[in-house]
């Protein structure tokens, strides 16, 4: 799966995010750096978990901003009735992303092609305006939590450094734990289904049930970026579940490399950096921005991670055949 | 010798780096410049701008260094800009924030930080509340007053019968709420429609249906324009008075167009308002803009004001925090609203007035003004702050 | 509630779908032609409200700008099509959802910079503006009952254009075998070219009929490019006849949803809870609509034959 040249690239990557606290000090606005790093990873790993569904199951899903809604209401909820003790706090974000993935799930499965990208959109929206009405929870203006989680005894998030490291500790333990599943019997089947599910339906395999597992563990990874990004800002609102965000998180699977596992942590981190660095020279930074997503597909259909090294970077096949 | 030496470089480093801080004074504008809501944007900063250019290009006599950032209209996105701007570009103070739940989100970061921050327009009423801050000034309103002022005059007009309109979310609830706690007569009708609804024709037919004498509504932006496009194309104008705040203004007039002709608003600023520092205001503005300004630009340009003011009383000294926080609550300026000042929870106290859109002398659609309907007018959240 | 007010709003409701139908009916044809996701069919719609608003000021007459800004639509559609889209149609739905969104980002950028950030002002023809009464009680604005009837005569074209011209045939030949009809003779590019430019005309007059009632503005075509989709998924995609009868049907749907939705609550429930419930049922009444029927029929109301 990983050729030595890119195991080098991932792990030298992840040593020099590693680093940000320590490097950010000579640059000066260290704070800033630390923050924005922080904020890059928990978009990785959305990215991941949505990569985990779309580029290895063939699943389109053009709504998994709604798992980041989820586990950040999940935490805000929670801290607004003065629970922010986060062995309660983070139980329970898995728990209801895992449940609402579940009842989403269930249902969006049952058809396929562009009609599971839509109705997985119109579960989003449907969140996204529960959110907007939640009046006892700050409604769109939001809320603000009045701590990050705490965990008594284990270890003090309120340091930005800390939580840094908290965070990039969950995203190598979610691209592990992605890595181990890729390459287990599950992740298999659930290959196989992206490439010919009939056929895996055929030697016996309940594709359904495997396919509902995998959303329902990308749902539950997403939920905890979203109580991760809780965290980060402290503030929870339902912009986050709104149908653009859920196109971003695809756009850095995608711009990443889909189907690649560490492909979507170097997309978040290139969409969001492309968008600081042309949001700070101009303010029409989308009309450029827009521009780049099209030669991006036209001419890098295998994202940032394929040009690592381009000949074994495999485009996963199946995915027109969903239509 | 070399003690002398030291001695002297010492004494130059410490008057350089004083000196330095002192001559320039950097300001983060922080407002929803790209997307759809960026108009709003674009107004604040265009107006903020003019304030300092009217200020004499400083602001206390430093040198104003403008650092704007774009919040995307995504909270967590305002977060990160106040990161950049505390952190990485060490701005003196905070301006700007258009939405409220950028605000809530920006907030606590800033205050937090002692680093003052001047809204020029969110006015959430948590924070005209219980979380009140010593370093949050308000140049513009709390969210509820303009719809107080339009219940009230509601209320004097005599009407009877109340059909209310807002989008379902928070400031449309807080709208609402406000129009009731003047308006006393009976609401036949209150009804939220979903954000970025394009059309209105059935709420219209119902509140047309419903035997109200009144009709009040909240619909900022192009909420606003298509509704009340639709509301003239159904006919209503001559039946069913139209109320609103927010709804039409200088930015959604070009769009409205004649539909908005003779409709009542209240705000605490109309660019009709007849005082020598609104008449340069508004003129100077149209001349560079080619657009009439509107309440965005206006609070705005007094919030560039407000800073100048304090700094000139501070004689361009950042560092004494007590000293810039008692210059900005003196408030010592000619604002385009006329009266002003702050009260305990340091959001203005202000008038209200109702305006009418008329056609200006240069053909463009404006807010003229009809009456005053509040005098030194104080928010409802005042008495939950706890600064004295 | 009077009869003269339940005809009124299901009137609204009907107009509400006929306009959706407008922008569906376009999204729908490229989509079952070409398999192409095409998310800019809002800002295409969008476009076309644009080029209205710029060009009722230059020509001074409505109706010849309504036709200049239909073309403009068409042949900016087509230059799209030359220049990014047409490598797509054998690409997965993923990158063309990716490409489009690209899209997206870059037209409601582009007219802040060309036309700026505020809304444009664009009115009705005089001739089009009184009212008419259809029933006693009824009385209804006229540019709406326009816009009926303009849905009316898209939905006649396209039935005649689909069953009873060469073009039609070819389009259905093409939907159902594209090899087949290029191994015929037949050019496929150019069809494609074609059929796109059709569809991105039918969002420009969309935009057009929109731009005398909604705010040109912007980011105008978002909102409704997500309701459009969930109107040609309901109706089956592909599907001509799917997207008209969806159409209506999310239209009164939403429109009861609106309407009638709080009376019925405030009669069950406290005015209270009626009032903080009704409005966010109501709003995501047609994704309920929705995520029912693609429940019980997984390709929608008319499933396209392919």
């Amino acid at each position: 799966m990983l050729t030595n040249r890119r195991f080098v690239a991932v792990a030298s990557f992840l040593v020099l995010l590693a680093l940000v606290p320590l490097l950010a000090r000579f640059v000066g606005g260290e704070a800033f750096w630390i923050k924005f790093a922080t904020r890059v990873m928990i978009y990785a790993i959305a990215a991941v978990s949505l990569d985990l569904i779309l580029g290895f199951g063939g699943m389109v899903s053009f709504g998994h901003a709604a798992f980041l809604g989820v586990g950040a209401y999940a935490v805000g909820i929670l801290s607004a009735e003065g629970i922010a003790n986060g062995f309660v706090q983070w139980p329970v974000a898995i728990l209801a992303s895992a449940l609402i993935a579940a009842a989403i799930g269930a249902i969006s499965l049952m058809t396929r092609g562009v009609y599971f990208i839509m109705i997985t959109l119109a579960f989003s929206q449907m969140l996204y305006f529960l959110g907007v009405s939640l009046t006892a929870y700050g409604g769109d203006d939001g809320m603000r939590l009045a701590n990050r989680s705490r965990f008594p005894g284990l270890i003090d998030l309120s340091g930005d450094v800390t939580f840094f490291y908290v965070v990039l500790a969950i995203l190598i333990g979610a691209l592990v734990a992605g890595h181990r599943l890729v390459n287990s019997r599950f992740g298999m089947v659930i290959q196989g289904c992206r490439s010919n599910e009939r056929r895996m339906r055929a030697i016996g395999f309940p594709t359904f049930r495997y396919k509902l597992a995998a959303f329902v563990i990308s749902g539950v990874m997403c939920g905890i970026a979203g109580a991760l990004l809780a965290n980060l800002t402290a503030f929870v609102s339902p912009s986050e579940m709104h149908w653009t965000r859920s196109g971003e998180i695809m756009v850095m699977v995608i711009m990443g490399g889909m189907g690649s596992l560490f492909g979507p942590v170097l997309g978040a981190a290139g969409l969001l950096v492309l968008e600081e660095i042309l949001s700070s020279h101009t303010q029409h930074w989308q009309a450029i921005l827009g521009p780049i997503l099209v030669l991006l597909v036209l001419f890098a259909k295998r994202g940032l991670f394929g040009l690592i090294d381009g000949k074994s970077a495999e485009k996963p096949a199946g995915l027109t055949g969903h239509g | 010798m070399l003690r002398t030496l030291l001695l002297a470089a010492s004494a130059l480093t410490l008057l350089a780096v004083p000196a330095a801080a002192q001559n320039k004074v950097k300001i983060g504008f922080i407002a929803t410049m790209s997307g759809p809501a960026g108009a709003i944007g674009k107004d604040m900063e265009d107006g903020f701008r003019l304030g300092i250019e009217h200020a004499g290009g400083k602001l206390g006599g430093l040198e104003p260094e403008v650092i704007i950032g774009d919040d995307q209209l995504k909270p967590e996105v305002g977060v990160q800009l106040v990161d950049k701007m505390l952190n990485r570009d060490k701005v003196d103070m905070v301006a700007g924030i258009v939405f409220s739940n950028v605000m809530m989100a920006a907030y606590k970061p800033i205050v937090d930080s002692k680093t003052f921050l001047v809204s020029t327009n969110a006015g959430p009423s948590p924070i005209a509340g219980a979380q009140c801050s010593p370093y949050y000034f308000s140049t513009s309103w709390q969210n509820d007053q303009a719809h107080e002022a339009m219940g009230k005059y509601m209320q004097d007009k005599g009407y009877k019968k109340a059909y209310l309109m807002a989008p379902n979310y928070q400031a449309g609830k807080d709208a609402l709420e406000g129009v009731k706690r003047y308006f006393k007569g009976q609401v036949v009708g209150e009804v939220y429609t979903t954000v970025n609804q394009p059309d209105y024709s059935a709420e219209i037919a119902q509140a047309a249906a419903s035997g109200a004498d009144a009709l009040y509504v909240f619909y900022p932006g192009g909420m606003g324009i298509n509704f009340v496009k639709q509301y003239a194309q159904a006919g209503l104008k001559s039946k069913l008075p139209l109320h609103s705040a927010f709804t039409v203004d200088t930015t959604t007039l070009p769009a409205q167009g004649d539909a908005a002709l003779g409709l009542l608003g209240t705000a605490f600023w109309t660019d009709g308002l007849d005082n020598p520092v609104n008449k340069k205001f508004v003129d100077d503005f149209v001349k560079k803009h080619n657009r009439v300004p509107s309440t965005y630009a206006a609070q705005s340009y007094d919030g560039a004001l407000l800073i100048n003011a304090a700094l000139t009383q501070t004689k361009g000294n950042l560092a004494d925090k007590d000293a810039l926080r008692a210059a900005f609550k003196k408030a010592d300026f000619k604002s385009v609203r006329g009266n002003f000042r702050f009260n305990t929870n340091q959001h203005p106290i202000q008038n209200f007035y109702l305006f009418e859109v008329v056609k200006r002398p240069d053909g463009k659609l404006g807010t003229g003004f009809k009456a005053t309907v509040f005098t030194d007018h104080a928010d409802a959240y005042a008495k939950d702050c706890p600064m004295k | 509630m009077t009869l003269s007010l339940f005809l009124t709003q299901a009137l609204n409701g009907v107009q509400f779908g006929v306009m959706l139908f407008l922008m569906a009916a376009g999204l729908t044809l490229v989509f079952g032609i070409m398999n192409l996701v095409n998310l800019a069919h809002g800002s295409l719609y969008m476009m076309g409200a644009y080029f209205l608003a710029a060009l009722v000021p230059v020509t001074g007459n409505f109706f010849v700008a309504a036709v200049l800004a239909v073309a403009a639509s068409l042949a900016l559609g087509i230059v799209v099509e030359l220049i990014a889209l047409r490598t797509l149609y054998r690409r997965d739905h993923l990158d063309q959802v990716l490409c489009t969104f690209g899209l997206i980002l870059f037209f409601n950028e582009i007219v802040r910079m060309i036309w700026g950030a505020t809304a444009l002002f664009v009115q009705p023809p005089p001739i089009l503006s009184g009212f008419v009464q259809l029933l006693p009680g009824v009385i209804y604005p006229v540019y709406r009952l326009t816009i009926m009837g303009v849905g009316l005569a898209v939905a006649i074209f396209l039935y005649w254009l689909n069953g009873h011209t060469r073009l039609g045939m070819l389009i259905r030949a093409g939907a159902s075998n594209r090899a087949m009809v290029g191994a015929l003779g037949v050019n496929i590019t150019l069809l494609y070219t074609l059929v796109f430019g059709l569809g991105a005309a039918l969002a420009g007059l969309a935009g057009v009929m929109a731009g005398p009632i909604l705010s040109v503005q912007s980011g105008m075509g978002d909102s409704i490019l997500i309701l459009t989709f969930v109107v040609i998924v309901i109706g089956g995609i592909g599907s001509i006849r799917g997207a008209l009868v969806a159409s209506i049907l999310v239209g009164v749907v939403d429109t009861v949803g609106r309407v009638f939705l709080p009376l019925v609550l405030g009669a069950v429930f406290s005015p209270a809870t009626s009032s903080k419930v009704g409005p966010a049922i109501a709003s995501m009444s047609i994704y309920i609509l929705m995520a029912a029927i693609l429940f019980f029929r997984p390709q929608g109301l008319f499933p396209a034959h392919r």
